[in-house]
């Protein structure tokens, strides 16, 4: 439990602290010192949890599946913060921002590290629901930092379509709530604690539940970017400053598609033995599969290079979000995988992106070229990045896009086709887009910039790890998650 | 069910929710920032009425404090800062005519008809004589989300979210007499800060384009993209 309230509340006291700091340098090192915290907290309740199980009490409850997501976000909320350390102040120095932006920059991060977390370490359902759009508000004036018109529609843009999707999910909340009513002898009590309507699921009226689940995958599914309602994702991610972008995408799509997983946990359960026991999984599928395809055609052509990785991130989500619609023990076990790599590497590319355009003083892909024989290590970086995301072998997003494959050809033949035609059509995109960044001349008066490449070479050398060899330990721990939501072992 | 053998509290619990479904409309066609301000003013106190009515009935305590959240928040407290804002940007006068009036108000009329086939699953294991207003409040947060497309005026979608706001909490006391009154709280004070940022918003909004016509918002349709633009990092 003091593992748990030290994760968790370290960046909600952060919040607070980085919002009376005057001190711009402090702040950068303290918000630094804050996620260093944070993770400590997230490594030893992980530890926890493995050897004591799932770690419950006082509407906080912690199992495989959270503890993962609490130890990546963790993580990459820390190299996030390395690199935003000394981006910021070069942001600063620009005069983009005052100092006043600074510090509620620095504020917001950890208000938002803290409604990650909390969202993925409740209980209630409920709360669940008020952390994730909390996410929205502490994210919100970051997007529009820069306070550019087009920054401040793209904020605008993500309020109103996430205000309006996550007052959806609340619906389905209530609807949740009143089946519990139904099915609880003491809902007021409990009504809304996620495992005790696990322990009563079968019992929850599948009508209602049906009800429910729409909402709510429409709801939690406007967070996660699926098409069609993903058109707030570029646009936040594009404007916002670049270590925002990289916990967008690193971070917040993860936990609200953890939302929705867990809730088809509970429909699951609930329609088993009704006329159409898999309506979750399939509408699952459905948004999965078409925001796959939409993203990997949007991905042609793009001018701006932060869009361009944000469509790549729409396009992976709707894999992961197809991978657990399909169910079954591999489909979910590549899912949670998808989710770690996809993590890992899209923050390492937005953190090498956040450089990129440092060195050539543009977002637009047209102007930024030359990066190898300007700064070899951001070029390299960039390249190996996208190499990763575009599953090539030995990363690890190849492993999970092969077990993902694999486990759609058992179950769902046909659907392979779409998946591979999407996968090359996603990677020619990508790489028209970047070889001419990486490969092409330098203009005149380009010159390397300080970046400090150890948040990237450490996650994309986790990226890699994770695809040649999967350590025992991270297995056996991402089967017990599959346990968990697909009822069996893979292992 | 005959409406008038019900007691006395549930006809008002119904009656007040019909009321509740009527100034959605209003919000809906009402082109004056001040009125429909003040029409979701009268919306709030009306849910609130229905939160206390309900928790008169059910005897449950905390629908009190639920009314009385709603009361200060939404009646008063979000009413009063708009029209601070309203005063500050100097929009007393602006009025935000609807595109196409007959068309909205139609489908904002089809919109309350699918709300009830879409609650009627939900209403059907709800053996109280109010559940009809499960439906109306969806219709209520469908409405005000309809607003939300229809209206180009910053100021008006803000009404609209807040009338989806409304929606939900009539959803929430309709069919499960309120949820916990920790969840409440927070979304009462997610309501809060969403107020206090829309704020800054409109303050942002009207420096960069000297207006809260979203429609001048038009930076990032695809085909500016491609010009120039953006050449900050």
């Amino acid at each position: 439990m003091n593992a748990l309230l030290l994760t968790v509340f370290t960046p909600l006291a952060g919040m607070l602290l980085l919002g009376t700091l005057r001190s711009a340098r402090v702040a950068g090192w303290l918000n630094l010192a804050l996620c260093a915290l944070s993770l400590a907290g997230a490594l030893w309740l992980a530890a926890d949890v493995l050897a004591h199980g799932a770690v419950a009490g006082d509407s906080f409850r912690v199992d495989a599946l959270s503890v993962y997501l609490v130890v990546l976000t963790a993580f990459v909320g820390l190299t996030t913060a390395i690199f935003s350390r000394p981006y910021m102040r070069y942001v600063h120095e620009e005069k983009r921002v005052s100092r006043g932006g600074l510090r509620l920059y620095h504020s917001m991060y950890q208000g938002f590290l803290f409604t990650m977390l909390l969202a993925l370490t409740t209980d209630n359902l409920g709360i669940l629901w008020v952390a994730v759009e909390g996410a929205t508000l502490a994210t919100v004036l970051l997007v529009s930092l820069y306070r550019t018109p087009a920054a401040i529609e793209a904020a605008w843009k993500y309020f109103i379509l996430c205000g309006v999707g996550i007052a959806q999910a609340l619906f389905g909340t209530v609807a949740l709530y009143f089946a519990a009513q139904h099915a609880l002898p003491d809902a007021a009590a409990n009504g809304l604690s996620w495992s005790a309507l696990y322990a009563v699921a079968p019992r929850l009226e599948p009508r209602v539940m049906s009800v429910a689940f729409v909402f709510l995958l429409v709801g939690y599914g406007t967070k996660v970017g699926l098409v069609p309602l993903h058109s707030w994702l570029p646009d936040a991610h594009s404007e916002g400053p670049t270590p925002m972008s990289a916990v967008l995408s690193g971070l917040l799509l993860n936990v609200a598609l953890y939302a929705v997983v867990r809730m088809k946990m509970l429909t699951d359960a609930a329609l088993a033995h009704s006329a159409t026991p898999a309506l979750a999984g399939h509408l699952l599928m459905g948004f999965g599969l078409v925001s796959f395809l939409v993203a990997a055609i949007s991905l042609q052509r793009r001018r701006d290079i932060k869009r361009l990785f944000s469509y790549s991130s729409i396009e992976h989500m709707g894999l992961m979000t197809f991978g657990f619609g399909v169910g079954g023990p591999l489909a979910t076990f590549a899912a949670l995988l998808h989710m770690l790599v996809h993590a890992l590497t899209k923050s390492a590319i937005f953190i090498t992106v956040g450089h990129a355009t440092h060195i050539s003083r543009s977002q637009r892909i047209e102007r930024i070229r030359g990066l190898i024989r300007t700064q070899p290590a951001v070029g390299w970086g960039l390249l190996i990045g996208v190499a990763a995301i575009a599953g090539f072998p030995p990363f690890g997003i190849f492993t999970s896009e092969f077990l993902l494959l694999s486990a759609t050809m058992q179950a769902w033949p046909w659907l392979t086709i779409p998946l591979m035609v999407g996968l090359v059509v996603a990677f020619a995109g990508l790489f028209r887009a970047v070889q001419p960044m990486v490969f092409g001349a330098a203009p005149p008066g380009q010159y390397p910039v300080r970046a400090n490449m150890l948040p990237v070479i450490l996650q994309l050398a986790l990226v890699l790890l994770l695809g040649i060899a999967l350590p025992g330990l991270l297995a056996h721990w991402l089967d017990q998650a599959t346990q968990l939501i697909s009822g069996r072992h893979l292992l | 069910m005959n409406p008038a053998a019900l007691p006395l509290l549930d006809q008002t619990v119904l009656v007040l929710a019909a009321m509740a479904l009527f100034t959605a409309f209003a919000l809906l066609a009402q082109t004056r920032l001040t009125a429909a301000i003040h029409t979701f003013a009268w919306q709030g106190a009306l849910v609130a009425a229905v939160a206390a009515l309900t928790g008169r009935a059910t005897g449950d305590a905390h629908l009190y404090v639920s009314a009385l959240i709603t009361l200060t928040l939404k009646v008063a407290l979000i009413p009063w800062m708009l029209h601070r804002l309203v005063r500050r940007l100097s929009l007393e006068r602006q009025a935000d005519p609807l595109q196409h009036p007959a068309l909205t108000l139609l489908a904002g009329a089809g919109i309350v008809v699918f709300s009830d086939w879409v609650a009627a699953p939900v209403a059907h294991f709800d053996t109280s004589a109010t559940r009809n207003v499960i439906a109306i409040s969806l219709a209520i947060v469908l409405l005000g989300m309809l607003m939300m497309v229809v209206r180009r005026q910053a100021v008006a979608q803000v009404l609209g979210f807040m009338a989806m706001e409304n929606g939900l909490f009539l959803a929430a006391v309709a069919s499960t007499h309120g949820m916990p009154l920790v969840v409440e709280l927070g979304v009462a004070f997610d309501v809060l800060v969403a107020m206090v940022l829309f704020g800054v918003f409109f303050l942002q909004i009207k420096n960069s384009i000297d207006s809260l016509d979203i429609d001048r918002l038009s930076q990032l349709a695809e085909p500016v993209e491609d010009d120039a633009r953006g050449d900050a990092p």
